[in-house]
């Protein structure tokens, strides 16, 4: 598959952030391979460490200009997730390079704070690591918490918090600040309908502000609902890359399925 | 025109970049408060779970420094017990606690905050930093037990005592820089973890804790001479020496020794651990 890229009508505009034939690769000690033939045998002493690599993405290349809603798709373990780290600056990239006008920040699914700490707790924190002066914090506890719909927990650790209310809260954090760059990494999934409604809005409203969002979803409705242009990854490379509802249309019939969500 | 030509022309900056170094001290102290702020919660949320609180951060030295008092005190007693048993064991069991904290504490700081590391981008030195302050949190309490001790004891209390100040830190200096050095060091060397209780229990043995090393050693003077220059013994020797009535170990040299590895350490670790900046939290 030749990927499709956008027509050269849209240089004209100005780049925000440029990914040159970025490269992931993850040394992971190998443990728990499975035993095939002679790998059964080997003392404790004659082992040697086996280093598996694993090669996440495969050399990706593409431009974001201003005012682009980056929408990414693909199937689970395709190498969306660590692109986004490698854009955001959290995973050391093999070889390639990521520009970008500022600091891009990635709100992930995965990342809990402190889970032994109160939600407001984790606000203050989240908002001190961010760059925000304490006193500027301390004024927006309460709208943060309003939008996360945790007035009744703030007080809880984080810890007794469902997924949908950490993720919520996570979010309204993020969201607090305007980012140039924000990434989203299915960081909306857990949310219920409320939630995704209001965080859409928000994340339109920072796209007016200037800002550049990249959303990873596996809904493809947010994708069409929010984004302006769609990346297509399979198996850590660039399959396709434009309009939403061609890409969408697309990898719906590669993955069978017939409905929009 | 290649990709790196065209981003530069249009002011991008490849992200990731390692920043300067004093560019980097500089975000590092603009985000002093968040330092502060992770260690206070995170000793907070230590002790939230226990019935009595933070009043385990003064009864946990001295449970351990009853301990070490009934076993090397009482049960092993000995005539090469220094004067001032206990405030002699209070001093070097509390500073040790410190000093052994701030290493093993900082070198689990960037591994241990995964969660944070993963999610926000900041100056990851700012992660044994705040594991230095917790500990520092944590000293507190028991210096004040110290100098309770002391006070009861009937040391008098003197203008020499000003001293402690100056003392005390240098050597939060040193637990700075240790920690931020044992978080550099886990980087590259993930077993390092599981050899540092051992070192410790060597250097908590070798340090003259609960005995003195002059007296153990008064026919080994080149040993001596060797385990003196242990920053461990150094900085608990040097608070002895101030606060013990009698007790004339703070010497010029020993100050030169303590303010030596008190300035020296933390700028060195400080520039190692910016050196590969880029890969703390990267997954393996």
């Amino acid at each position: 598959m030749a990927p499709k890229t956008k027509k050269k009508v849209a240089e004209t505009r100005k780049p925000v952030v440029v990914v040159d034939n970025a490269h992931i690769i993850y040394k992971v000690f190998g443990t728990g391979r499975r035993v095939t033939g002679n790998m059964a045998k080997g003392g404790l002493f004659t082992k040697k460490i086996r280093v598996r690599e694993v090669h996440a993405v495969r050399g990706i290349t593409f431009t974001v200009y201003e005012g682009d809603t980056i929408g990414i798709i693909g199937s689970n373990g395709s190498g969306k997730s660590s692109l986004m780290r490698g854009i955001a600056g959290l995973t050391k990239l093999e070889t390639g390079a990521v520009y970008a006008f500022a600091r891009p920040s990635l709100l992930g699914v995965g990342a809990v704070l402190l889970p032994g700490l109160s939600g407001e707790k984790n606000i203050m924190l989240g908002g001190l690591a961010m760059g925000f002066s304490r006193k500027e914090i301390e004024t927006k506890v309460e709208a943060i918490t309003a939008f996360a719909g945790l007035e009744e927990f703030i007080d809880l650790p984080m810890r007794t918090y469902s997924s949908g209310m950490s993720a919520r809260l996570r979010f309204a954090i993020a969201a607090s600040r305007n980012h140039d760059i924000l990434i989203i990494d299915e960081a909306l999934a857990v949310g219920d309908q409320e939630f995704r409604n209001k965080s859409e809005a928000r994340m339109r409203e920072m796209r007016e502000q200037a800002g550049t969002v990249f959303l990873v979803s596996h809904s493809m409705k947010s994708i069409l609902d929010t984004c302006t242009r769609v990346i297509w990854i399979e198996k850590g490379e660039l399959v396709m890359d434009g309009d939403p509802v061609e890409v969408t249309n697309a990898y719906n019939k590669f993955t069978g399925s017939n409905t929009i969500d | 025109m290649d990709l790196a030509e065209y981003s530069a022309t249009n002011g991008l900056k490849r992200v990731g970049a390692r920043p300067p170094f004093f560019s980097y001290l500089k975000e590092a102290w603009g985000r002093r408060d968040f330092a502060w702020t992770l260690s206070s919660y995170t000793n907070k949320a230590q002790n939230a779970r226990n019935r009595l609180g933070r009043w385990w951060m003064v009864l946990t030295p001295a449970l351990q420094g009853a301990m070490y008092g009934l076993i090397f005190g009482l049960i092993l007693g000995s005539k090469n017990r220094p004067d001032h048993f206990i405030e002699y064991l209070f001093c070097g069991v509390f500073l040790f606690t410190f000093l052994q904290g701030s290493f093993t504490n900082g070198a689990t700081s960037v591994t241990g905050n995964a969660g944070l590391v993963k999610s926000l981008s900041f100056p990851r030195v700012l992660l044994p930093l705040s594991a230095a302050i917790q500990q520092l949190i944590n000293l507190v309490p028991q210096l004040a037990l110290l100098l309770l001790t002391l006070v009861v004891m009937g040391n008098p209390i003197t203008f020499q005592w000003l001293l402690f100040i100056p003392a005390i830190a240098l050597m939060v200096f040193f637990g700075a820089g240790s920690s931020m050095l044992a978080a550099r060091l886990t980087v590259q060397f993930s077993d390092l973890n599981k050899v540092i209780p051992f070192a410790f229990r060597l250097i908590f043995y070798s340090s003259g804790i609960f005995y003195s090393l002059d007296k153990i050693l008064a026919n080994h003077q080149d040993i001596l001479a060797i385990l003196k220059f242990n920053p461990f013994s150094a900085y608990i020797q040097l608070v002895r020496g101030i606060l013990i009535q009698g007790n004339t170990s703070a010497t010029p040299e020993l100050w030169l020794l303590c303010a030596g590895w008190g300035i020296l350490l933390p700028l060195l670790s400080m520039f190692l651990f910016w050196m590969v900046e880029e890969r703390h939290g990267a997954e393996d």
